[in-house]
């Protein structure tokens, strides 16, 4: 028999890590990789089909339309991976549009400062109640959806007014570009890039991937749980907020008809990037990926013109269907050892 | 000098005294064996040692202080760590982020350094025998490298006591033989480890001293290589040897039933299911009570739960009267005419919110309605009937089953099996938790049962119980059958003895 | 707190109240609203408006009959919006085949959305909130698609009648409301599969060891929802005498879960209050009409919506033990 620790250490191994590590270099890779793999596939056959498709404009205002949906799915991302959800992103995206273009009168700070307030306010509310008293995420943002919306058309006459921005500075940094890519664009990519960072490489990272993980086992890690889901909810409300300021400045007006199913495509977004639904894995990455392809999917569907454009949906939830069946095959496979 | 020490602890949950007046004394470098069956108290002085649970009475010492702590981080941060049976780590993250999740090494912009994470895990894992890649997902591993994991982890963040529950439920030979590497190693260093197992070669191998609890009490504490296995298992079960022979404290009349001429009701040929189960085989004949014995995780509840279809099994046929079972699930299974009342009344039996009537009914529907349409008057026929049999208390059958006591429930659950017409009854444990007059009325029923042509399984932590009760007992040791009891064998002692025997000296 | 005033009866403790509102406030909260209704709002009490609120809340009450199913068993079922929205695009489609096919063809919708959430939930195992989402996004889509994002005037007379037709005094929308909570309301007290559904939502494990054919009745509770959002979608093109799919039964799953929870029923499952559900939809129906009646706007109506969803499912929610 043998002793020591060190004298015995190839026994935990052999077979079953092989095996392991086969599935799990393919789940792996399907699950980071897939979105990205079925962009350049659909990038690809679009550039062969579409010659409009090529050029460089077209390239710009994928990305300028891709650029609030680009936010919302991030804070999506944060509040799916804790194994949560928030339905009331669409609703806060249209109010912090409201907002912004109101505040605008008020200068270009006011016009960011009144939609984050508020917004990330309704974000903390969430998460307190989601945290603090165990109500189901669904059930709180999809009240916090509706609460939204009638806040939303309180301050609009019940949606009929719509506010033009006052403010040319704000307007300018909708409409305006810097190498040819519209400053929104630059704006989002920034606040992406520290997104990811902040997930991948912050401690407050790690336990968003730990609560979504196992609530259980982060908490007897020490983990703080109730103020990472608080957080996540209020990055969440945030980044809604802001992607509504950004669109108010492009479109010159706070329009109160937009953003229903908003949170929709963020989700849809977020789960073909790869990002599990039930919490605990998922990238920022895949995220992009993700909000890519249903971009890219919208302006071929308008290039082609005469097809009805809610094709889109109809894809999203095809999409989404077909990735989150897959993950869950993709993850008990994961899980033979 | 005690590193963790309790001195009289009590706790007291509504209607269960789970602890009384226990004291429990773990010195540096010692790897203490905590032993006792289900129900003797281990968990509750677990989590009273890891301030999950508040003592109602008595003290605990921790470094020779009076010390409490008000919740298992507390704990934790004074150098008390818990590895549990099902690793407490999260599955999806990494080896090495679950190694340090929470002290992260940082760079100098307050970033995770994560290449150095990875050496640095790298070099603590491999003196655990770990050589797996620290990048992948916790999960991937197999159970016995998470428990290393979980392990290093606990040592990591400079635990001064670890306690292990069961650590080697779901570990293979060489990777227990890797355990017990690192805890000759901790020993060395001076942790103390409290050690929770019922194998008890493996007690024996690694184990200094030995508590024994039985009923919330403390019956035994001491060196573990003073106390003969026998007089281990003994102590554990619960009965004196002379307390034995007295014998008579169960309601069972003792009298064999079976007609060992009939063809089995229910043949169980060569379960296997791993780590678990290895090559189990045992008859039941009408009439006849089969005993399953050996101590908590032998694999009892894993064959009676495999026989009711509700447990993977590799191989294995199971066959009743007569009829194989082919693949077998709980549809098929409750077809063939088995019936299983699982352990865990709360979790698996009963449905605590539906009404007295509706769970006994509830696996007979089909035979109580046409088309579709349930027939009260029929119902009422079969929930008068089993009410009345079983002395089921309640103030009436719409009553909910969650608000009845624990026997009413258990009798609750045995009526909804009896209802369905079993061919074979399996019990596991059927007498847990409930009050003295119920058992004894279940104990009777499961006689009469007998008498009546029922093939009744019976699995039991109470030796007595086991031995009065059935005629035939099949001893489980490991997943694997280390005997059979026949005819004037089955006695609390020749349980005993054959659940003891040191396996290691074959 | 004191107990003179009521001697007899046992205290009325924290433990009690709170087993107790769930099960009984929304009855409460009714009798109070059209009490206060009856003295301070002018013209509530009269058949005209009574039959309005009536003809409003029906198609609600019916896809909340299906959701408290769902719900019953633990689940929850999204995609109630966009069934509706595939049979209010379905029914012009096959109108001129008469319409009892379009009928057919729009509930056959409902059965193959049913089918699909019920196998997604019961066979793969996914989390219904999960399962019933993809077909949330992709369904309105699919029925815009299908209508060609057009809104069509249903102008068949038999198909008008359904629902804007009367039959003795009463809108025969309410009559089929009214007929479907009788149905449900038998199923759920009176069949075996109503009595497997509570036990599955009770205890899964348990129901799943005593050999229940588990996949079977979730698929089968997914179905019956799907079928009724399906009913719900054409009595609603049939009382809008239009077809819009990209409006029909918009937000409708809020509505409906709002209408089982203020109604008593738990999300844990286990439990189906009918009845409360429909007491539940009444009640909002109700709330919305006096804020109406008083001048209040529609975005107050919707915050304070929120908010009763908010303390209904408070109210209602499993404490920790157990």
């Amino acid at each position: 028999m043998t002793m020591g620790v060190v004298s015995d250490p190839p026994a935990i191994v052999a077979e079953d890590i092989r095996k392991a590590d086969r599935n799990d270099r393919i789940v792996g890779v399907v699950q980071r990789q897939g979105a990205l793999a079925v962009l350049i596939v659909v990038l690809l056959i679009a550039v062969a089909a579409f010659p409009n498709f090529r050029s460089l404009d077209n390239a710009a205002t994928i990305l300028v339309a891709a650029a609030p949906p680009m936010l919302i799915a991030l804070g999506m991302t944060f509040v799916i991976i804790t194994g949560g959800i928030d339905l009331s992103v669409g609703s806060l995206y249209v109010l912090g549009g409201v907002l912004a273009a109101w505040a605008s009168q008020y200068g270009i700070l006011a016009a960011f400062a009144l939609p984050l307030a508020v917004c990330g306010a309704i974000g903390l509310a969430n998460g307190l109640l989601i945290a603090y008293t165990r109500m189901a995420p669904f059930i709180v943002t999809l009240a916090a959806l509706l609460g939204a919306r009638g806040l939303m058309r309180a301050i609009s006459s019940e949606g009929s007014n719509t506010y033009l921005v006052q403010n040319d500075a704000f307007r300018k940094l909708g409409n305006g570009s810097f190498l040819d890519i519209g400053y929104q664009v630059w704006l989002v990519a920034a606040l992406v890039v520290i997104g990811m960072v902040v997930l991948a490489r912050s401690r407050f990272g790690h336990s968003v991937y730990a609560v979504g993980g196992s609530e259980d086992a982060a908490s007897l890690m020490g983990v703080p749980v109730r103020r990472t889901k608080v957080w996540v909810y209020v990055l969440s409300g945030l980044l809604a907020g802001l992607a509504g300021s950004i669109n108010a400045a492009k479109l010159g007006s706070g329009v109160t008809v937009l953003g229903t199913g908003m949170e929709l495509d963020a989700i849809a977004a977020v789960v073909i990037g790869g990002t599990l639904l039930t919490g605990g894995a998922g990238t920022i990455a895949g995220t992009i990926a993700g909000v890519l392809l249903l971009g890219v999917i919208q302006n071929l569907i308008n290039q082609v013109g005469n097809v009805n454009s809610n094709w889109q949906q109809v894809i999203s939830g095809a999409f989404l269907a077909l990735v989150v069946v897959a993950q869950t095959y993709l993850v008990r496979l994961r899980r033979v050892t | 000098m005690a590193l963790l020490e309790v001195v009289d602890v009590s706790k007291t949950f509504p209607g269960v005294r789970a602890l009384d007046g226990v004291s429990f004394t773990l010195k540096p470098g010692e790897v203490h064996a905590l032993v006792g069956e289900n129900g003797a108290g281990k968990s509750t002085l677990i989590k009273v040692l890891t301030g999950v649970y508040q003592p109602d009475g008595g003290e605990l010492r921790y470094q020779d202080k009076p010390s409490q702590f008000g919740t298992p981080m507390d704990a934790q941060r004074a150098g008390i760590s818990t590895i549990y049976q099902e690793v407490n780590l999260v599955p999806l993250m990494s080896v090495a982020q679950n190694l340090f999740l929470g002290r992260e090494p940082r760079n100098r912009f307050g970033l995770i350094d994560r290449k150095r994470m990875d050496r640095e895990a790298r070099t603590i894992l491999s003196d655990y025998g770990v050589s797996a890649d620290v990048r992948r997902p916790l999960g991937t591993l197999a159970l016995g490298a998470q428990q290393m994991v979980a392990l290093a982890r606990a040592v990591m963040i400079d635990a001064k006591v670890v306690i292990m529950d069961e650590p080697t439920s779901s570990l293979e030979p060489r990777e227990v033989q890797t355990l017990f590497g690192v805890i000759r190693d901790l020993h060395a260093r001076g942790i103390g480890i409290v050690y929770v197992s019922h194998r008890l070669d493996e007690l024996y191998e690694i184990c200094d001293a030995v508590t024994i609890l039985r009923d919330g009490k403390l019956v035994h504490t001491g060196r573990l290589a003073d106390l003969e296995r026998i007089k281990l298992v003994s102590l554990m079960l619960g009965r004196d040897m002379a307390e034995v022979r007295r014998e008579g404290a169960t309601a069972f009349s003792g009298a064999a039933t079976g007609d060992d001429q009939a063809p089995p009701v229910l043949r169980v040929r060569e379960l296997n299911s791993r780590h678990k189960l290895h090559d189990v085989s045992f008859d039941v004949r009408p009439g006849e009570v089969v005993g399953l014995g050996g101590l908590l995780g032998a694999g009892r509840s894993e064959t009676i739960k495999a026989v009711g279809g509700a447990y993977h099994l590799d191989s294995g046929d199971i066959e009743v009267d007569g009829k194989d079972l082919r693949k077998p699930t709980p549809v098929r299974a409750v077809r063939a005419g088995i019936a299983v009342q699982p352990e865990d009344r709360k979790a698996e039996g009963i449905v605590p919110g539906l009404s007295v009537r509706e769970n006994i009914a509830l696996a007979v529907l089909p035979r109580v309605s046409r088309g579709g349409l349930v027939s009260d008057a029929k119902i009422d026929a079969i929930v008068e009937r089993f009410m009345t049999r079983l002395r089921i208390k309640a103030s009436s059958p719409d009553q909910a089953v969650g608000d009845l006591s624990g026997g009413n429930q258990q009798k609750v659950l045995l009526a909804r099996l009896l209802a369905t017409d079993p061919k074979v009854l399996l019990l596991d444990e059927p007498t847990r938790g409930i009050d003295v007059g119920a058992k004894a009325e279940v104990q009777s029923l499961i006689d009469e049962l007998a008498a009546e042509g029922l093939g009744v399984v019976l699995v039991s932590s109470d030796a007595e119980e086991l031995v009065e009760g059935s005629d035939r007992v099949v001893v489980l040791r490991d997943g694997v059958v280390v005997g059979t009891l026949t005819g004037d064998e089955v006695t609390t002692e020749d349980l005993m003895s054959t659940i003891a025997k040191d396996t290691r000296e074959h | 707190m004191s107990t003179e005033t009521v001697a007899a009866r046992p205290t009325i403790d924290g433990a009690r109240l709170r087993a107790w509102l769930p099960k009984y406030g929304v009855y409460i909260a009714i009798v109070l609203l059209v009490l206060y209704n009856i003295f301070f709002t002018p013209y509530f009490l009269t058949w005209s408006n009574l039959r309005i609120q009536l003809i409003q809340v029906a198609p609600i009450v019916i896809v909340a009959l299906g959701m408290a199913l769902v719900i019953g068993t633990e689940g929850i079922d999204l995609s109630v919006g966009s069934v509706m929205a595939l049979a209010a695009a379905l029914i012009p489609l096959y109108l001129g085949y008469g319409v009892v096919a379009a009928v057919l063809v729009s509930l056959l919708a409902g059965v193959a959305v049913g089918l699909i959430n019920g196998v997604l939930v019961a066979k793969v195992g996914l989390q219904p909130i999960v399962a019933t989402l993809a077909l949330f996004v992709g369904g309105r889509g699919l029925a815009v698609v299908i209508s060609e994002g057009k809104l069509k005037d249903i102008r068949d007379p038999n198909l008008l009648y359904l629902g804007s037709g009367d039959l003795l005094g009463i809108p025969v929308l309410v009559w089929i409301a009214a007929a479907l909570v009788l149905v449900i309301a038998f199923v759920v007290r009176r069949t075996v599969f109503g009595r497997r559904l509570l036990a599955i939502g009770g205890n899964r494990p348990a129901t799943e060891l005593a050999g229940l054919p588990v996949k079977r009745v979730l698929i089968t509770v997914y179905v019956v929802c799907a079928v009724l959002a399906s009913i719900a979608g054409l009595l609603s093109v049939a009382r809008i005498q239009s077809s819009d799919a990209s409006a029909v039964g918009l937000l409708i799953e809020l509505s409906a879960i709002t209408a089982v929870v203020v109604g008593g029923t738990p999300l844990t499952g286990g439990k189906v209050r009918v009845l409360g559900t429909v007491a539940g939809a009444l009640l909002m129906q109700l709330v919305i009409a006096t804020m109406i009646k008083h001048n209040l706007q529609p975005s107050t109506t919707e915050m304070v919506q929120a908010v009763i969803i908010l303390i209904a499912v408070y109210v209602a929610r499993e404490r920790k033990t157990r």
